[in-house]
């Protein structure tokens, strides 16, 4: 198959990292070759964060190039459309319903864009979700990561069960059930 | 087939390390090479690997090992290789009696680093070879290889990664330990004690090895040629490779695995093949300067960048010469860095930037505290300089000049190269006030211990240097300890040592609030007390947001109940963490 090209974006501290390790475990799971690009550093601090996924049947760079995205996951709005160029002409966003002003917004030096997700869903094929709300609905605000991701999902060719097998080996024990809730959360948000 | 798995790069130089029958490591971390050492610690059984103070303690350990006959390594960013260089320079000339291996990892686009120098140069200054790996796969394989080269031709070797290789992940076939035997020692001063009478001897003999090297290069496995359509011929390393794969996959490649010395003979024949060639290296043109000076017409840095990331994209708008069909990317406000909500280090320069000082920075987290609206850190150098440059604002302007400036240092930065600059400033008789932000760990690069923190690399239980009897002993006179959040002491300590004609120290002492997991307490709102004043948004915590009738919003979920905002409050408008509303 050609190589399918996957973007996590969002805050540092946010877990991209966790959520693409799933992704990534999953690929090499379903026997595809696979490499995952990640941040490390400076920017986790609540920077803004970019991993990239790419698997397939031969993956040669690790970085998904401007307007070769098949799927760009973001888990903040503002996020979405600072990356959003990444996305191919009928690539697929997955979008978290969260803003968190950066500090140019915070010390008024620049403002926040309005209608971020509208605009971008004229463009692109959007899904939103409020993860962060129905994470609280869960008991554990932390797990919206897999909420957004359970979402995302239903746009990539894995069954379920795959899902769950990585999800059990990627997660801290004590948090594989809430973890798996989430992400079924996420697959029936529609 | 083997066990694969899938590795980050550093995670497979680890494994590399392991296969190849390394038994001492020695580090100290730095983005992006940190996880090579953390990921020795599931090899402890075989390995010896430690985090020492800094690069130049590293390098000897290694050194010492090699000497004392085992497979030796330190691992460092490409500026710690500058804190490492001393003992680099000479062990390039005594050679090795183990295999020694320096990684280095270079930050092209300075992703977390304050500069972007590339570690070819520095390996060409001093005359040691280089491997440079394009994935996982390679990163594990070449570590032995590396070590197999600095046995057989007695050199020093550095595996030089980058950021994008370290920190991606890809397949890895694993192997299993070759154990290597304990080389038996015997002294041999004319090798091993460089005073200028052995040094001039060795001087030769490594100039004869580094021929053979460059030779045995032209033959190499690691040095590949890929011939494919003649028009055009790349030759590229490391992760530049993938993007030339990737955008030029008709092109003829030849791939370097040595990048320092150069297959002079490989070179020139791939050349005579080719139309067009190319030369596709990320920052400085090392490969192209050589090429060129034997006289063979190539294009590299006319139409490439010294500065940043290459992409697959970049070689198809510039060598393919494809029009890309991508959207402009929108205008949005940008996202720098920011210290965590809860961060201790924004309460001390919340402290500062109240009272107008100015501080002379350091390289850690506390880095951001030049940005807004803290905007107190006026300098970054490099490791340990805050101290040091400091003094020499004083020598240059008097002690008056630094009344209203301090040098703010972290624990571990201060274990690293601040203890020199502190017995400086001692010595000669400096006034300045120096800020150890002690948060009790390495904090940007993941949480590190260190000799203060009571823990090795293993986590086991190690004895913890106490900073302020240290400071002491030193012959600091003034040596206080403050609670980095209790800002009305925080702020009298200043003032007063600040004022002071006489060298200070204050440590301000709080963990990392990273340190601690699970949920955290957080403070609460009271709008109908706020008087939207703004005080509690002065210090930048993003947890914080101005709402559009002016009053305050408390993202519960980020808040981390340091109460540094309920201390700014003059209304009681914010409610203290971890007490009942009621």
């Amino acid at each position: 198959m050609s190589n399918k090209n996957i973007m996590i974006v969002g805050v540092g501290g946010q877990g991209t990292l966790l959520t693409s390790r799933i992704l990534g475990g999953r690929a090499i799971n379903g026997g595809y070759d696979v490499k995952l690009s990640e941040v490390h550093g400076m920017a986790q601090r609540g920077g803004s964060v970019v991993t990239f996924v790419r698997y397939g049947d031969k993956v040669q760079e690790p970085i998904v190039e401007e307007g070769c995205a098949d799927v760009l996951i973001a888990f903040e709005r503002l996020e979405a459309l600072r990356y959003a160029h990444f996305l191919k002409k009928d690539g697929v966003l997955i979008a978290n319903d969260q803003r968190i002003d950066p500090m140019p917004v915070v010390i008024g030096a620049a403002s926040y864009p309005e209608h971020i997700l509208e605009d971008l869903s004229k463009t692109y094929k959007t899904y939103v979700v409020d993860a962060m709300g129905e994470a609280k609905k869960l008991g554990n605000p932390r797990v919206f990561n897999l909420i957004v991701l359970g979402l995302a999902s239903q746009h990539m060719d894995f069954s379920k069960e795959d899902w769950y097998r990585v999800i059990e080996s990627t997660v801290p024990p004590k948090t594989i059930d809430i973890n798996k809730q989430a992400f079924e959360a996420g697959c029936r948000v529609r | 087939m083997g066990k694969q798995a899938v590795m980050l790069g550093n995670e497979a130089i680890a494994r590399g390390a392991y296969e190849a029958g390394v038994k001492v490591s020695s580090a100290y971390p730095g983005t992006p090479s940190t996880e090579i050492s953390e990921n020795l610690v599931q090899y402890k059984d075989d390995i010896y690997a430690e985090w020492a103070p800094n690069e130049k303690v590293a390098v000897e350990v290694a050194i010492g090992a090699s000497v004392a006959g085992v497979r030796s390594m330190a691992c460092m960013k490409h500026v710690g290789l500058n804190v490492g260089f001393d003992p680099l320079n000479t062990v390039s000339y005594m050679g090795v009696t183990g295999g020694l291996m320096l990684v280095v990892a270079d930050d092209p686009g300075l992703y977390s680093s304050q500069n972007e120098q590339d570690t070819r140069r520095m390996a060409r200054v001093t005359g040691v070879p280089v491997l440079e790996p394009s994935d996982s796969q390679e990163a594990k394989d070449f570590v032995a290889k590396a070590l197999d080269i600095s046995e057989k031709f007695d050199r020093p070797v550095i595996l030089r990664t980058t950021t994008r290789l370290a920190h991606s992940q890809g397949k890895v076939e694993l192997g299993e330990r070759a154990e290597k035997a304990v080389i038996p020692y015997e002294r041999n001063a004319a090798k091993t004690v460089m005073m200028p009478g052995n040094a001039k001897g060795r001087h030769i003999e490594v100039e004869k090895h580094n021929l053979e090297l460059a030779e045995a290069a032209n033959t190499m496995d690691i040095n590949r040629i890929e011939m494919n359509d003649t028009k055009i011929g790349v030759i590229t390393s490391g992760i530049p490779y993938l993007y030339v794969k990737e955008a030029l996959p008709d092109a003829s490649v030849l791939k370097l695995g040595m990048v320092n010395p150069l297959p002079r003979k490989l070179i020139t024949e791939f050349a005579s093949h080719v139309d067009k060639l190319y030369i596709v290296e990320e920052l400085e043109p090392v490969f192209e300067e050589q090429i060129k000076s034997w006289g063979i017409p190539c294009t590299g840095k006319e139409i490439l960048t010294v500065q940043g990331e290459y992409s697959a994209n970049m070689l198809r708008e510039k060598i393919a010469h494809e029009t890309l069909s991508a959207e402009e990317p929108a205008k949005v406000p940008g996202r720098p860095p920011i210290l965590c909500p809860g961060c201790p280090h924004r309460s001390t320069f919340y402290v500062l930037k109240k009272l107008g000082i100015h501080a002379a920075g350091d390289i850690g987290c506390y880095t951001l505290g030049a940005v807004p609206p803290l905007g107190v850190v006026d300098t970054t150098i490099c490791m340990g300089a805050s101290i040091s440059s400091l003094h020499g604002m004083e020598k240059a302007r008097g002690k008056d000049f630094i009344k209203n400036w301090v040098a703010v240092i972290g624990d571990s930065t201060f274990l690293h190269t601040g203890i020199n600059s502190l017995l400086n400033m001692v010595y000669n008789k400096a006034t300045g006030t120096v800020m150890i932000l002690d948060n009790s760990t390495t904090a940007m690069t993941g949480h590190q211990d260190h000799a203060a923190t009571g823990f090795t690399l293993q986590k086991e239980p190690a004895p913890a240097l106490d900073l302020e009897a240290f400071c002491k002993a030193l012959g600091v006179p003034n040596v206080r300890v403050v609670d980095a959040f209790d800002i009305a002491k925080l702020e009298k300590t200043i003032k007063e040592e600040t004022k002071r004609e006489e060298l200070s120290v204050i440590i301000s002492k709080s963990p990392c609030v990273l340190l601690t997991k699970g949920r955290k307490p957080h403070v609460t709102p009271h709008p109908e007390k706020c008087r939207k004043c703004g005080m509690c948004l002065k210090p930048g915590c993003p947890a914080i947001t101005k709402q559009a009738d002016g009053t305050i919003a408390i993202d519960d979920t980020m808040c981390t109940g340091c109460n540094l905002c309920v201390q700014l409050c003059k209304f009681d408008a914010i409610g203290k963490a971890g007490v009942s509303n009621e």
